[in-house]
């Protein structure tokens, strides 16, 4: 099957006040299927927020696209005309943030901030446009969609306003939604609705979906296929059974184990010390020749300082860069 | 739990809390946010309060640390029935009692060192002379591992998970037997919060805290608690051994939130690193 988004060797490099460069993402290569999820697994710094914002180039000013391709239906997003990107963007591609109280405008009517989406993309009368955000609000809302319309942000809890966002995000029928940390801020039940409802809207308009998150466990029921992210090089990628339960990555293993199991083995080390990662994530303005993870490596070897491993297929569509593996 | 520990540390009795807010037309509208709330923690222990937002968690913790006056119902900290004391005699008590928050960005300031986030207390509580606060705040920083040659940088140079160790070193200061962490690992990477927990961990049993641990996460609970008590609308619905709780939940509440929080299903069949 064509991939619906293709990224190829993508490098992105932030500058400092002082003019220093740290390479945020530093040859990113990956594709999503039309109705596939897949899910960007990420601790801080290691720049899942960095490609999230770089795939529609809404980096920062000091954020630079050094080198690579995003093709998506057929054109390079990273090379495309201001005006063919502003299209593309929220109509063909959707940004979900984490912090749905800071994305919407807290003196405008729920209702009135979805029209507006829907009027900067297609001319419709002002009563089409009522009729289409309540038929979008329900979608995310089934059992009451006029009065979240007329609803201010602060009369909402934080799980609805997060469904306002995803109403947002497919009002104009995308065919690719990336989320970032989308239940980040929400508690357990919330997070659980949020996700079923991704699941839902998924199937019901064929979505492929980037969903980037800290937490694996996340990913467990939701995403086809996992794809590491450390400092700013992809560890690991393939399918969700495969990364989470036989992890190749030294990372990706250390990640998981470090990860408390007691409900899904109760009578395992309660109180116990949790095995952890030594160390920190690498600063990226100061990295030696090797890999990145060499440093916290409970596998390192010698040729890990010399230079960076190459990705290598442990088996079909699990692909790992590690020398273990050959490198 | 080991006999010299029975006695509890922290006794909560029956603990209602109401606030008024404003409804419409001038009227007052009674906000129950804590109902006949009753438990014990006993020393050396630790308690997770889980629940989902706005189940009372933070009002029951600022009760605890008497930031907050309860409405009616007794808190016996040490001995020492908060509840009816003045305000000049909380002064003295609310050392034995800190708070660690969840957004150590938030909770630090930025521009401040570590060696004054952490001897900050003792200059408030007026205790030791100048040297004398840096010697215990040095000694608290290399405790709960930040490098000696790390003190007299800014906190806003640290990571997220220095920054919480930072905030646990300044709970620490004032010497308190009882730590309230509400939501302390949540803003934290995974292989971060496992550094942290452990910390807690090593801490707890160095130390002889006792913890009130508030969280949305049952794993992270069902790893570090001896007992977990469930919270909705104001009232604790279930308590019990953590064991228990999580094997055997009577609530429909606690088996609601169980099944909800997001495991690695395949988990058992994770290789074991030698």
């Amino acid at each position: 099957m064509t991939p619906l988004i293709e990224v190829q060797d993508l490098h992105v490099a932030y500058i400092s006040r002082a003019g220093k460069k740290s390479l945020a993402l530093a040859g990113i290569s990956f594709d999503v299927r039309p109705g596939e999820t897949l899910g960007v697994l990420g601790e801080s710094g290691s720049g899942k927020s960095t490609l999230a914002a770089a795939l529609l180039r809404l980096l920062p000013g000091n954020g630079e696209i050094q080198r690579g391709a995003v093709l998506f239906e057929g054109q390079d997003l990273l090379r495309a005309e201001p005006r063919t990107l502003e299209r593309i963007r929220g109509d063909r591609i959707a940004l979900i943030f984490q912090e749905p109280s800071l994305a919407l405008h807290p003196t405008i009517r729920i209702g009135e901030q979805i029209s507006d989406v829907l009027a900067a993309h297609e001319s419709l009368s002002r009563s089409a446009l009522r009729q289409k955000t309540l038929q979008l609000l329900a979608e995310v809302f089934p059992a009451d969609p006029a009065r979240i319309a007329d609803s201010y942000l602060h009369q909402l809890s934080g799980g609805q306003q997060q469904r306002v966002l995803i109403a947002q995000a497919i009002a104009c029928g995308p065919s690719l939604i990336v989320a970032d940390e989308p239940t980040a801020s929400l508690d357990p039940t919330t997070q659980q609705d949020i996700l079923s409802l991704f699941r839902t809207l998924r199937e019901k308009f064929n979505l492929s979906m980037i969903l980037i998150t800290h937490n694996p466990a996340l990913l467990a029921g939701l995403a086809d296929r996992v794809l590491v992210l450390y400092a700013g090089k992809v560890a690991e990628i393939g399918p969700t059974e495969k990364v989470l339960a036989f992890p190749q990555h030294p990372y990706t293993r250390a990640l998981l184990q470090s990860m408390p199991r007691r409900l899904d083995e109760p009578a395992k080390g309660h109180k116990s010390k949790l095995p952890v990662i030594p160390g920190d994530a690498p600063n990226l303005e100061e990295l030696a020749n090797g890999c990145r993870f060499e440093t916290r490596c409970a596998d390192r070897m010698e040729m890990c300082t010399q230079r960076e491993p190459e990705a290598v297929a442990v088996s079909e569509a699990h692909a790992v860069s590690c020398f273990k593996y050959g490198g | 739990m080991r006999r010299e520990n029975i006695k509890p540390h922290l006794i909560v009795e029956n603990l209602e809390k109401s606030y008024e807010n404003a409804g419409v037309l001038g009227t007052r509208k009674e906000v129950k946010a804590l109902q006949g709330v009753s438990f014990s923690i006993c020393r050396q222990s630790t308690l997770a309060l889980v629940g989902e937002s706005g189940s009372g968690k933070s009002t029951l913790a600022f009760c605890i640390a008497c930031l907050e006056r309860p409405t009616s119902g007794r808190i016996v900290i040490h001995g020492n029935e908060t509840t009816a004391l003045d305000e000049k005699q909380l002064r003295r008590v609310r050392p034995q009692v800190q708070l660690v928050f969840q957004d150590p960005a938030r909770s630090l300031n930025p521009r401040f060192s570590a060696l004054e986030i952490v001897s900050e207390p003792l200059l408030v509580q007026g205790r030791f002379h100048k040297r004398e606060r840096e010697d215990r705040a040095r000694a608290l920083l290399v405790q709960v591992g930040i490098p000696q040659e790390k003190v007299l940088r800014n906190a806003g140079e640290f990571s997220g998970g220095q920054r919480q160790r930072l905030a646990i070193a300044r709970a620490l200061a004032l010497e308190p037997k009882l730590l309230i962490l509400d939501e302390a690992l949540s803003a934290l990477d995974c292989s971060v919060q496992a550094q942290i927990a452990n910390l807690l961990l090593e801490l707890q049993s160095s130390l002889g805290l006792t913890y009130l641990f508030i969280t949305h996460d049952f794993a992270m609970a069902g790893h570090l608690a001896d007992e977990i008590a469930v919270m909705d609308g104001g009232k604790i619905v279930e308590l019990g051994a953590t064991e228990k709780v999580l094997r055997a939940p009577e609530q429909e509440v606690t088996r609601r939130l169980l099944v909800a929080t997001p495991r690695l299903r395949a988990a058992a069949e994770m290789p074991q690193v030698v």
